[in-house]
């Protein structure tokens, strides 16, 4: 949350509750902010209890009994408090004496608060080294205050998973939030998500159109940083820039995405007409249309980032895929950085390659993004292998061939043709730049008709057979590398099976 | 036809009993001449097919029937095709396993597909690509994983290979021996796997200029099993790289730095560790006296030094080295202008086994020196005393030495029959004898040559006009003579050169220049006889169209210079031009450029004939003789030579 977003909130929050504790308030609420999101991350994804709709409820019914003048925020954590103490041998006395403690506590603070304020007015005329003395004395008065809130609070905290209040079914404002939900269903974010939600289900009691507000605010504050953060990662694409990391096991969170939701096109629902978006931006953008309500500047801005990042525990990610070096099962389990890289692996090892250079017709990739990088460099590979692996570097297939026992250069094709004789090179001429893609995508059509059989016409693209004659045929580069051990032979290897006559290849009952 | 073998099969039956073998070994002694061979084989079907067997050297003229040749041939190992003129790509194609040499040189056509072609023979062992400027490295890689036998790879002038290509070899042909990498644009980074080769021998870097100190004293280790280096040329090389690369390599017995950094102190320094440094070459080096004295202390076992064109060869410096490598057996000192016979006098003090005494062009040594040679120096092989002022006396006394096998007396205006008579007697062995411009030479010194020398192979008579048909008759004697120079000697005839022909049938080389009395009479019959000539020259011969044309029956002329002959015409050149099909090299008149039909001209360069048009003016005799006068009365035969 940005801070004039912050200052804007507050600014509303103080004529709708009239407090005489705006400060505090807000100062609390900030402090309240870090604790949660901390308390957030420290989730363990793999306890998931379920919590019965019944314990929000009545924990929504404790909060409002006691009807304290903290924040909504505050009543949430002792709920949760209350919850997880219950859980874990629930004493309630306890609870109430350490909430009572707090209580005692935060009104100390408020009055120190209070003084700082009044005081800042006196001081002015007087020498400043009795200001700095009296200034140094009600810091560590407050500091030793929020210390022992802090751990009082700290205390109430349950080391358990709070997944379970961000039970759909839990609180008022599940319609609200479920699409949320639904869209952001990492399930390791459940708690994260179910943070505000539920919050909002209590902000939402209060009879305040506030709560309203706040619940817009919020909502699309937490579901915008978790997009944000995916938009974010999208710039680092290496799932393996990784690799060198040596985190602890355990000082981290580990996330683990399901394959479906990997596999999702967009991540960001319309909340009334269902459409999906990558970008939350694009999102907000598209909720113009649903109403004016969402043209306002909260609704549009874009949310900010978490400033109070570095309590946060560091993020990584799971593969789902069981067996894989990046599932957390794994005996050397290696995670993912991000969420992006945890998507990019998960398509390019586990997924299909889909997506087919229309250039070459050769090269596969799984990631959109590969095939662009790829056909940035299609067809500048001109030092070839015997082996078929091309170079964009000379030096770089010297090294190859350096390395492997039978590997030769391949002599441009182009210059084979030229030697082919002077009768032939009427027709040569047109077709010798772009040669060397054509063999290869040739090979593997070649391959993979064999492989799967059943509909090989549509391996088949145009470039290479539809147009083809006889006499194009001719013009791979068998003739001077016709010997079984030439360097050239594994090309033809295939080829070979089928006579130069393209007629044949017209119909698929031919090819098996 | 039948009825005819049947007669003659008893014949057959009785040359039966000798065995492959035993033919073999007889036709091992047919050397001397390639048609011999041919003969052989032509006697019947049987003789044909055991000389196809034999036959394991090929050097072919044209390559047109490479593939036919080779399949007549099964067992041809050696191939030479550096005669033939445009090699292409798809000749190669039909290259075979068996083949353990191949020479490629001047094939400057080829491409990395003919490299790829090479690269199925697997057990090549001797590859020379040298000027193969198209082929780059990625043939020399199909080479390099191809023949993993190679011992010997000449990759000299082939300007497309770099780094890459010559790396890979290193790290694919662990055999290499020897390797000439001449004028490549190679660095350090190479040289570094080159010399990791556990085998190489010999290894050329002459002229490769990416190769400097900074990349030589970077390598951390030399190669221990060199025992030849040529660094020649490689000018950004010092005394400071040259250590560090000879440092490791103690095994090194030939070293050539010529035309490199200044032969001082430092440099022969850096030499004191190369005990067992038998030559060094120096040519066309600056060379300090301290640094000749240094070489003489430290190279104890030298035998060879060679400081032809070396500036600063003093007296001193020589005569200190000198006096201190008694072993000398050849030694250069062509152009070494400023040494006299005080030196001479040292090395032929010294230096008594001398084989090889090279010192053409040492002007300012005084013509008792030749006479020390003689008297002491008994076992020279090969003599060169080019433009020297050695007198019959000279002569007389160097007839002593027996074994002299070359000996050349261009510009050497101070002998006579006299002198040249006892050589003639005495030099049994001699096989080439250098007269240029030594125009006190007549035919007697020419008869005791024929007579005395039989065994010789080339004579230059040029310009000794005295010279007549009579001398031409007497080296017909002369059966292996296989290189005749007689330009600008007037007196000869048709009847001289024809008996040339007749006699010597190895002629390959043939230089009538300037012979006005030779016509077409002489031309035919060395057409019929010399079935080997390779080369002639016949500018300003009375030669005419007919002459010229029937020359086209020598099947292996290849290179042949037709300038001002009055009776040529375009039509004639033209036949002729068409008839000889194995011609590579032309020199004509600019004139005829424009007369020959264009077509012609287009056909015979695809066929590999290159064109050198000259745009001379035709000199006529009376203008050649004032130019003489006057180049000779101005003084010093040398300015002469240059002009004319």
């Amino acid at each position: 949350m940005d801070p004039e977003e912050r200052l804007c909130a507050d600014a509303r929050t103080k004529p709708l509750n009239n407090q005489p504790f705006i400060g505090f308030s807000s100062q609390q609420k900030n402090w309240e902010d870090s604790s949660l999101l901390d308390y957030g991350m420290r989730i363990e994804p793999q306890i998931s209890y379920f919590n019965p709709p019944t314990e929000t409820q009545s924990s929504l019914a404790c909060n409002f009994n006691n009807q304290t003048q903290i924040t909504s925020q505050k009543s949430y954590q002792v709920n949760v408090a209350c919850e997880s103490n219950r859980i874990q041998d629930w004493d309630p006395r306890s609870t109430i004496s350490s909430l009572s403690f707090l209580e005692k506590k935060i009104h100390q603070l408020r009055d120190l608060i209070h003084f700082i304020n009044g005081q800042r007015g006196q001081f002015t005329g007087q020498s400043d080294e009795l200001l700095v003395q009296q200034q140094m004395l009600i810091t560590a008065d407050l500091t030793s205050i929020i210390v022992q809130v802090m751990s009082t609070a700290g205390s109430l905290l349950p080391s358990v998973d709070h997944s379970r209040v961000a039970n759909p079914s839990a609180g008022v404002s599940e319609d609200i939030v479920l699409p949320d939900y639904a869209v952001n269903k990492v399930e390791d974010d459940h708690s994260r998500v179910s943070n505000p939600s539920t919050r909002v289900s209590e902000n939402i009691v209060l009879p305040e159109n506030y709560a309203v507000n706040k619940v817009e605010d919020l909502t699309g504050y937490f579901g915008a940083e978790e997009n944000f953060a995916v938009e974010d990662h999208e710039l680092k694409s290496d799932d393996d820039a990784d690799e060198g990391e040596n985190l602890p096991p355990g000082s981290y969170e580990i996330l683990q995405l399901e394959k479906e939701e990997i596999l999702a096109p967009h991540t960001h629902f319309c909340t009334i007409c269902g459409k999906g978006f990558k970008r939350d931006a694009n999102l907000r953008m598209h909720m113009r249309g649903h109403g004016d309500e969402y043209k306002t500047p909260a609704a549009l801005a874009k949310p900010n980032k978490e400033s109070s990042s570095e309590s946060i525990l560091i993020k990584r990610y799971s593969c789902p895929y069981v067996g894989c070096k990046r599932n957390k099962d794994h005996k050397r389990f290696q995670p993912l950085k991000t969420i992006l890289c945890m998507k990019n692996h998960y398509k390019r090892s586990h997924c299909d390659k889909t997506y087919m250079c229309s250039r070459c017709n050769a090269k596969k990739f799984s990631v959109l993004a590969d095939l662009k990088t790829h056909e940035k460099h299609c067809g500048k590979d001109k030092w070839l292998c015997s082996c078929g692996t091309t170079f964009s570097r000379k030096d770089k297939l010297f090294g190859h061939i350096a390395l492997f026992q039978g590997h030769s250069p391949a002599v441009p094709v182009d210059e084979a043709k030229a030697s082919v004789g002077p009768s032939d090179r009427g027709q040569i001429s047109e077709a010798t730049t772009k040669i060397e893609p054509r063999d290869f995508n040739f090979k593997s059509n070649v391959m993979e008709v064999k492989g799967s059989g059943n509909d090989p016409t549509s391996y088949f693209s145009p470039l290479d057979f539809g147009t083809s004659n006889a006499g194009e045929f001719h013009e791979f580069p068998r003739l001077p590398f016709e010997d079984s051990e030439s360097s050239f032979s594994f090309l033809f290897s295939g080829s070979c099976d089928y006579p130069p006559n393209t007629g044949r290849y017209s119909g698929p009952n031919n090819l098996e | 036809m039948k009825k005819q073998k049947s007669m003659t099969e008893p014949i057959f039956n009785r040359f039966d009993l000798l065995s492959d073998e035993i033919v073999f070994l007889i036709l091992d002694f047919l050397n001397d001449d390639p048609l011999d061979k041919k003969s052989f084989s032509l006697v019947c079907k049987s003789f044909h097919a055991i000389e196809s067997r034999h036959r394991k050297i090929l050097k072919p003229l044209r390559s047109e029937h490479l593939a036919k040749v080779l399949i007549r041939f099964p067992f041809i190992s050696y191939l030479d095709l550096s005669l033939c003129p445009r090699i292409t790509d798809s000749s190669l194609g039909v290259i075979s396993g068996n083949l353990v040499e191949i020479d490629l040189s001047n094939a400057t056509d080829l491409k990395d597909l003919a490299a790829a072609s090479i690269a199925e023979a697997k057990n090549l062992e001797k590859l020379w690509l040298v000027r193969c400027k198209s082929i780059t490295d990625i043939g020399i890689g199909c080479i390099a994983v191809g023949c993993r036998k190679l011992k010997l790879l000449s990759l000299k002038w082939c300007f497309g290979v770099g780094d890459l290509g010559v790396g890979l070899i290193a790290v694919k042909c662990k055999e290499i021996r020897s390797l000439d990498l001449s004028y490549l644009p190679i660095t350090n980074k190479c040289l570094l796997q080159v010399l990791e080769l556990q085998h190489l021998e010999d290894l050329v870097l002459e002229g490769c200029f990416g190769i400097d100190d900074d990349s030589l004293t970077a390598l951390k280790q030399g190669c221990t099993s060199l025992e030849t280096l040529d660094m020649s040329s490689c000018q950004n090389v010092s005394h400071v790289g040259l250590s560090s690369l000879t440092s490791a390599a103690g095994c090194l017995r030939h070293l050539s730095l010529s035309y490199g950094s200044r032969v001082d102190l430092a440099l022969a320094d850096s030499l004191q560790k190369l005990s067992l440094l038998q030559s060094i070459k120096l040519d066309g080096s600056q060379v300090t006296c301290s640094g000749l004295k240094a070489i003489g202390n430290w190279c104890a076992s030298l035998t060879e030094l060679s400081l032809s064109k070396c500036s600063g060869v003093t007296d001193e410096g020589l005569s200190s080295l000198v006096t201190k490598r008694v072993d000398l057996r050849k030694l250069d000192v062509t152009c070494c202008r400023t040494i006299t016979c005080a030196s001479v006098a040292h090395i032929t003090n010294s230096c008594t086994s001398l084989t090889s005494l090279r010192m053409e062009s040492c002007t300012t040594v005084s013509a008792e020196a030749f006479v020390l040679i003689g008297q002491r120096c008994q076992f020279l092989e090969e003599l060169d005393l080019t433009e020297n002022n050695i007198d019959d006396e000279g002569l007389k006394s160097i007839s002593r030495c027996s074994q002299l096998a070359s000996l050349k007396l261009g510009i050497c205006p101070n002998i006579t029959d006299k002198g040249l008579i006892h050589i003639g007697i005495c030099c049994s062995k001699l096989k080439e004898l250098d007269l240029y411009r030594s125009a006190g030479i007549t035919d007697l010194s020419i008869l005791a040559i024929a007579r005395g020398c039989t065994v010789i192979e080339t004579i230059n008579i040029a310009y000794c006009k005295n010279i007549t048909d009579r001398s031409l008759v007497s080296l017909s004697k002369c059966s292996k003579l296989n290189t005749l120079e007689s330009r600008g000697c007037p007196l000869i005839t048709s009847f001289g050169l024809s008996a040339v022909a007749m006699g010597c049938k190895q002629l390959t080389k043939l230089d009538i220049k300037n012979c006005q009395n030779i016509d077409d009479t002489g031309m035919i019959p060395l057409a019929h006889f010399s079935q080997n000539l390779r080369q002639i020259n016949l500018s300003y011969t009375s030669v005419t169209d007919v002459g010229l044309l029937s020359l086209a029956s020598v099947s292996c002329l290849q290179i042949m210079t037709v300038l001002h002959l009055e009776g040529l015409t375009p039509s004639g050149l033209a036949a002729a031009l068409l008839a000889c099909g194995g011609l590579t090299k032309v020199k004509l008149q600019a004139s005829f450029k424009a007369l020959l039909p264009p077509t012609i001209i287009e056909h015979l360069e695809s066929r590999g004939c290159v064109f050198q048009w000259r745009d001379k003016v035709f000199q006529t005799d009376r203008l050649r003789s004032k130019i003489l006068e006057t180049t000779v009365g101005r003084g010093g035969m040398k300015q002469f030579h240059d002009m004319v």
